[in-house]
C-alpha cells in the first residue's frame, strides 16, 4: 500500500496532472457556487472532454471537481440563505442567522476549515479502508440499510423546535410529499391526478429551494434592508478558523459520520447533513443557539459533506455503484477513461487509485484555501441592500428549478414549495423535519417493502446482524436524546405567546386545517391505491400524521396560552420589521413567473430587472441597466458553459429564437 | 383552426424538404450541438451506451458537432420518450436512445406511452444479451444439475415485472424454478449487490455488465453461471449468444430437463418478448418529420463509425461482439422489436396480472 501511495503521489505531481487538478477545482467551485447547481451538472459539463485525456489528469479533472463542490456550496448557504447544493441545506441553519448578525466572513472561514477538514479525513480513510470495505459494504444488508434510514428519521426529533407534535406531521408531510408519483414497487400512480408533471416525484433542488430560499428572500425584500443587520462586517476570518480548531472533535465526529454515510451505497448523499447537524445539537450542552446563529450548526454539517465525497469513491470504485446521481457520472467518466470498475482497481490499478486518494486531499487544500481568501470579499454581499440581489436571486433559482426536468411545471412547483415554505416558517413548523422526510421517504419504503419481502422467505431472524444492533442501539439513543431536548424546551415555561389569545389563534388555525385536509387527501389517495405493497406505506404514514395533525389543531384551539403548539410570526416579533405585506413582494414572484410564461426566463428577466431595480430597488435608469446586463450576463455565461436551456415561454413555442431567447 | 394548423405545419415540412432535396450535400452541424436523449439516468446501461457512441458520432457527423447527452430519467423512461415524441424538432439536432424497458410498455399498451414508434425514423440499432447466475451455496455447479434446484425457494431482486425482468422472471417460470421476485431494485446494479451480499441467490445481467461484473465473481467462485438468453440468428431461430459459448440457451435448459422442446403460449411469448427485448435492445432515433437527408447522414456517420478501423476492438471492450447495424438493418430490427402478436401481448397482460398483480390496462 504505502509504494503505491508514494507512487500515485509522484504521479499527481507531475505538472499536466496538477494543470487538471486546478482545473477541476475551478470548475467545481464555480459551480458549486450558483444554487441548486452541483456535481452531476459539474461532471456532465466535463464529461465530453474527457474521451482521450490519459486517466490519471481525467481522474484529476473529476475528482477536483466534486471534491470541492460541497466547499463552494457553502456561500449561497451562509450568505444568502439558500442550500447552495442539496449536500449543505443544514449549514443554512445557522449559517444564515450568523450573516444576518454580520459575522458572514467568520461562518465562511469556520465552515471551509471545516470543509477542508473533513475533506483530508475523507481522503485519508478512503486510503486507508480502500483494500478492506469490500466487506464492510456487504455487510450492510437490506436491514442494516432501513435501520440506518430509521436513524436519519430520529433526528427530526432534535430538529423539531418546540413543539414535538408539530415535527412529526412536518415529516409526514415531507415523506408524503415524495410518495407523489409512481411507487417505487409497482409503479401504481399515487397522488398524480392523472397529471403527467407528478407521475415523478418531486426534485429535492425543487423542494430545498422552495422551503428555504423562498421565505428567506421575502422576507427580507419585505424588510427592505441588506442581509446583515449590522452595515459594518464583524469579526474576520481568522476568528472563524479559531472556532473550529475549538470544535475540532465535533468536525472529527461529524468526518466521522459523512464517510460513513458516504461509504453505504443507496442512502444518498443529501441526508448527510442533516444528520451530522442533528448529531451536532444533540452532543451539544447548551442547546439554545441553535438555529439563531451557532457556530457549531455550521461546523457540523460542512464536516461531514466533504468527508462525504472520499466515502462515496468507495462504493463506486470497488463495485461500480454510484450512491449518488454525482457518482453515477463519475463513473461514466471512469468508462470514458478506460478504467474498468471492481477488483481490479485494488490490483493493476491500485496506483491509479492512489492518485484518486491524493487529487482529493490536494483538491480540498487548494478549494478550502482559495474560499477562504476570497470569502471576505464575497461577505460583503450581506451588506449590500437587499432589493439590489433579490431579482438576481428569483431569477437564479427558477432558472436551477427548471434545470430538474426542464418544463414549465418545476417552475410551479417551486412556487408551491415556496408558499409552503412561508407559512411553515410564518407558523413554526419545523422545515429540517419536512426536509428529512422528503429526503428518507423513498428508500424507507423501498427498504421497508424488500425487508418485508426478505422477512416472508428467511424468517424474522434474518434481520438480526451485529451492525444492525448497533444502528438500532444508536437510534434508540438518539430518540432519547431529541425527547429530552424536547421536554426540556417546553420545561423553560416558554414565554407567553401573543398569539395564544383567543381571536390571534385564527391564522394559526387555518394553516393546521389545510394541513389535515391535505392529509386526509393522502389518505383517501393512499386507499384507493389497487395494489397492496403500493398503498400500505403513504396509508400508514398519513394516518399517523393526522392523528399527530388533530392533536395540533385541538391544542392549538384549546391549549394554554404556553403552549409549544402556537406559534405566528405576523403576529409575534418580525411584524414591526416587515414593511411590507407578503403578498406585495410575492407579487414580484409571480410577475417574473408569469412573463417567464409567455416570454420565456431570459426575455421575462431584462423586463423585470429593469421594472424591479426602477420601482422596487429605487435605483437610477443607468445603473439599472448597467444591474440587468451584469446579472443576465452572468448567467449566460454560466448558462452556456453549461450546455443549459432558459425556461421557455409562449413565445418560442411558436417562434424559433436564437439561444438564448429561445 | 388546428386543421389550418397542420397544414401549415405541412406546408412547412414540404417547403423544409423541397430546401433540402435541391442541395443533398447541405447537411452540415458545424458549430452546431446535437442533443443525444437518454430517458434513463446516468449509471445505467443506456448511459454507458450513449457515452461510448457519443464521441464517435460527433467525429463522424458532417461538422463534427458536439453531442451531448441529455439524462432525462422518470417514469420507466417513457417520461424522456415522451418528451422527444412531443417537442423534438426535426433538424437533426436532437435524438433519442431508447432500450427495451421504453418498449416494452409501449408494448404492453401503458397508458403512460403517448409515443409511436411508427412515427421515428431509426438510425442506429443495438443489440445485447444478458446471462444468469446463482449463488454457490445452492450446491448446484451448472444447468445439467437444474433439477437440484426444484422446490428451493430463489429470491431474485427485481426492478419491476413490466420492465426487462418480464424475459427472465419467465424464463424462470418456464423452468419451472421457484423464483420469488424482491421488486423495488433501482436498477440491475441494485439487484447485483443484492446477490452479493447474499440477500438473493439467483440474479442475471445484461452483457455488457456480465462481462465486467460477474465474470470476476465467477472466478473468484461467487457466482455460477447458469445460462444465457441467447441469441437469434439469421432466421430468427434461438441459438447460444456468441458471447456466451458455454452457457444454455432456455430452449436448452428447458430440453435438458423435459426430454423436449418448449412450446405453448408461455414460451410463445417468452420468444415474442425476448425477441422485442434484446436483439433490438438500444435504439438511435430521429424524430417525425427528420427529412431523408438528415436521416441518410445519420446513417452514413453510423457506417462511417462500423467500419473505423479502431471501432471493432474498442466496441468489443465496452458493448461486446453483438450486432450493431443501421440503415435497412435497423429498420428490420425495429420491426421486430415493436411488433408482437396479440395473443402474446394478451398472455403477457394476463400473466403480470394474475402473477404480480400489474393491471396495466386503464
Amino acid at each position: 500500500m504505502w509504494e503505491a501511495l508514494t507512487a500515485a503521489f509522484e504521479i499527481i505531481f507531475t505538472s499536466t496532472h496538477q494543470i487538471y487538478l486546478f482545473l477541476g477545482v475551478i470548475l467545481g467551485l464555480a459551480i458549486g457556487i450558483f444554487p441548486g447547481l452541483g456535481g452531476i451538472a459539474g461532471l456532465s459539463l466535463v464529461l465530453p472532454f474527457l474521451y482521450g485525456v490519459d486517466p490519471v489528469s481525467g481522474l484529476a479533472l473529476m475528482v477536483g471537481l466534486i471534491a470541492v463542490v460541497p466547499t463552494s456550496d457553502t456561500f449561497a448557504s451562509v450568505l444568502l440563505g439558500i442550500p447552495g447544493s442539496s449536500a449543505s441545506q443544514a449549514t443554512v441553519l445557522d449559517g444564515f442567522p450568523l450573516s444576518k448578525q454580520g459575522e458572514a466572513a467568520r461562518a465562511l472561514s469556520a465552515a471551509f476549515s471545516a470543509s477542508l477538514f473533513g475533506g483530508l479525513f475523507g481522503a485519508v480513510l478512503l486510503s486507508l479502508l480502500i483494500s478492506v470495505a469490500r466487506p464492510l459494504i456487504l455487510s450492510f444488508r437490506t436491514p442494516e440499510l432501513l435501520m440506518l434510514t430509521a436513524l436519519g428519521f430520529s433526528m427530526v426529533g432534535t430538529l423539531a423546535g418546540k413543539s414535538m407534535g408539530k415535527g412529526l406531521v412536518a415529516a409526514g408531510l415531507g415523506v408524503l410529499a415524495s410518495t407523489i408519483g409512481e411507487a417505487p414497487a409497482n409503479g401504481s400512480p399515487r397522488m398524480t391526478f392523472d397529471l403527467w408533471y407528478l407521475q415523478d416525484s418531486f426534485a429535492l433542488v425543487i423542494v430545498g429551494l422552495g422551503i428555504f430560499a423562498l421565505p428567506e428572500i421575502v422576507d427580507l425584500l419585505r424588510q427592505d434592508r441588506s442581509i446583515s443587520e449590522e452595515p459594518k462586517l464583524g469579526s474576520g476570518w481568522q476568528v472563524g478558523v479559531k472556532d473550529w480548531w475549538h470544535n475540532k472533535w465535533l468536525s472529527f465526529r461529524c468526518a466521522g459520520i459523512g464517510s460513513i454515510v458516504g461509504i453505504i451505497p443507496g442512502l444518498g448523499g443529501s441526508v448527510v447533513d442533516w444528520i451530522a447537524y442533528g448529531h451536532t445539537v444533540q452532543s451539544t450542552k447548551d442547546k439554545s443557539q441553535f438555529g439563531k446563529g451557532d457556530i457549531r450548526g455550521v461546523i457540523g454539517p460542512e464536516s461531514s459533506n466533504n468527508a462525504k465525497e472520499g466515502g462515496a469513491l468507495l462504493p463506486t470504485i470497488l463495485f461500480g455503484i454510484p450512491g449518488s446521481g454525482g457518482m453515477a457520472i463519475f463513473l461514466g467518466g471512469m468508462v470514458l477513461l478506460g478504467l474498468e470498475t471492481g477488483p481490479s482497481m485494488l490490483e493493476a490499478e491500485l496506483n491509479t487509485t492512489y492518485t484518486i486518494v491524493w487529487s482529493l486531499a490536494l483538491a480540498n487544500v487548494i478549494g478550502a484555501t482559495l474560499c477562504i481568501l476570497v470569502s471576505p470579499l464575497i461577505a460583503k454581499l450581506t451588506i449590500i441592500r437587499f432589493p439590489l440581489l433579490a431579482p438576481f436571486i428569483l431569477m437564479m433559482i427558477i432558472f436551477a428549478a427548471f434545470q430538474t426536468k426542464q418544463t414549465f411545471w418545476d417552475i410551479v412547483a417551486l412556487f408551491g414549495f415556496g408558499l409552503l415554505g412561508i407559512f411553515m416558517r410564518r407558523f413554526h413548523w419545523p422545515r429540517p423535519a419536512f426536509l428529512i422526510g422528503f429526503v428518507l421517504a423513498d428508500q424507507a419504503e423501498v427498504y421497508t417493502y424488500q425487508a418485508v419481502q426478505f422477512i416472508g422467505v428467511y424468517g424474522l431472524e434474518y434481520i438480526i446482524s451485529p451492525v444492525f444492533l448497533v444502528l438500532l442501539l444508536l437510534t434508540v439513543v438518539s430518540v432519547w436524546i431529541g425527547a429530552q431536548y424536547n421536554r426540556k424546551m417546553h420545561g423553560h415555561g416558554d414565554e407567553k405567546n401573543e398569539s395564544s389569545s383567543l381571536q390571534n389563534r385564527r391564522s394559526e388555525l387555518i394553516f393546521t386545517g389545510i394541513v389535515i385536509l391535505f392529509l386526509a387527501l393522502a389518505l383517501g389517495d393512499a386507499w384507493l391505491v389497487p395494489i397492496l405493497i403500493d398503498k400500505v406505506f403513504p396509508l400508514t404514514i398519513a394516518s399517523i400524521a393526522m392523528g399527530f395533525a388533530v392533536y395540533v389543531f385541538l391544542m392549538q384551539m384549546v391549549g394554554g396560552e404556553s403552549h409549544p403548539v402556537h406559534g405566528d410570526n405576523e403576529i409575534q416579533q418580525d411584524r414591526e420589521l416587515n414593511k411590507r405585506s407578503i403578498a406585495r413582494t410575492l407579487g414580484w414572484f409571480v410577475l417574473l413567473i408569469a412573463l417567464t410564461a409567455v416570454f420565456g426566463l431570459f426575455i421575462a428577466s431584462i423586463f423585470f430587472l429593469l421594472v424591479f431595480f426602477i420601482i422596487r430597488a429605487k435605483t437610477n435608469q443607468l445603473n439599472a441597466l448597467l444591474l440587468t446586463l451584469l446579472a443576465l450576463g452572468g448567467i449566460s455565461i454560466m448558462a452556456w458553459s453549461l450546455n443549459r436551456d432558459f425556461p421557455p415561454g409562449l413565445l418560442q413555442q411558436y417562434f424559433d429564437l436564437p439561444w438564448p431567447f429561445r | 383552426m388546428k386543421n389550418a394548423l397542420k397544414k401549415i405545419l405541412k406546408l412547412k415540412i414540404l417547403v423544409f424538404s423541397i430546401i433540402f432535396a435541391s442541395s443533398a450535400m447541405a447537411v452540415d452541424f458545424s458549430g452546431k450541438r446535437v442533443e443525444w436523449i437518454v430517458p434513463f439516468g446516468e449509471g445505467g446501461g443506456s448511459g454507458k451506451w450513449a457515452q461510448f457512441y457519443a464521441p464517435w458520432l460527433s467525429d463522424a457527423l458532417p461538422g463534427k458537432p458536439t453531442v451531448l447527452i441529455k439524462y432525462m430519467p422518470g417514469a420507466g423512461s417513457t417520461k424522456g420518450a415522451n418528451y422527444f415524441a412531443d417537442r423534438a424538432k426535426p433538424d437533426g439536432l436532437t435524438i433519442l436512445g431508447t432500450s427495451g424497458s421504453t418498449q416494452f410498455p409501449y408494448l404492453l399498451n401503458d397508458r403512460r406511452v403517448k409515443y409511436e414508434y411508427k412515427d421515428w425514423h431509426v438510425v442506429l440499432a443495438t443489440a445485447t444479451g444478458g446471462a444468469a447466475y446463482v449463488s454457490p451455496k445452492l450446491g448446484v455447479k451448472s444447468i445439467e444439475e437444474l433439477s437440484k434446484l426444484k422446490g428451493v425457494k430463489l429470491l431474485y431482486g427485481s426492478q419491476g415485472a413490466t420492465s426487462l425482468d418480464l424475459v427472465p422472471l419467465l424464463a424462470f417460470e418456464i423452468l419451472g424454478l421457484d423464483v420469488q421476485p424482491v421488486f423495488g431494485m433501482k436498477g440491475r446494479s441494485a439487484g447485483r449487490l443484492a446477490f452479493e451480499r447474499g440477500e438473493t441467490n439467483i440474479d442475471y445481467q445484461t452483457s455488457f455488465a456480465y462481462i465486467s461484473k460477474v465474470v470476476p465473481l465467477v472466478k473468484e467462485g461467487k457466482a455460477v453461471p447458469i445460462m444465457s438468453w441467447g441469441a437469434l440468428d439469421a432466421d430468427g431461430n434461438l441459438v447460444r449468444d456468441p458471447n456466451f459459448p458455454d452457457l444454455p440457451t432456455p430452449a436448452d435448459a428447458y430440453k435438458m430437463i423435459h426430454g423436449k422442446a418448449p412450446s405453448g403460449p408461455a414460451w410463445e411469448a417468452w420468444m415474442t418478448f425476448f425477441t422485442a427485448g434484446f436483439p433490438a435492445q438500444k435504439m438511435v432515433f430521429l424524430p417525425k418529420g427528420t427529412s431523408r437527408e438528415i436521416i441518410d447522414t445519420y446513417t452514413e456517420a453510423f457506417n462511417k463509425i462500423f467500419n473505423h478501423p479502431d471501432f471493432p476492438a474498442k466496441s468489443k471492450k465496452r458493448l461486446g461482439t453483438y450486432p450493431q447495424l443501421t440503415g435497412a438493418g435497423a429498420a428490420l430490427n425495429l420491426k421486430q422489436a415493436t411488433t408482437v402478436s396479440d395473443s402474446s401481448k394478451a398472455w403477457v397482460q394476463n400473466w403480470l396480472k394474475d402473477r404480480f398483480g400489474v393491471n396495466l390496462k386503464k
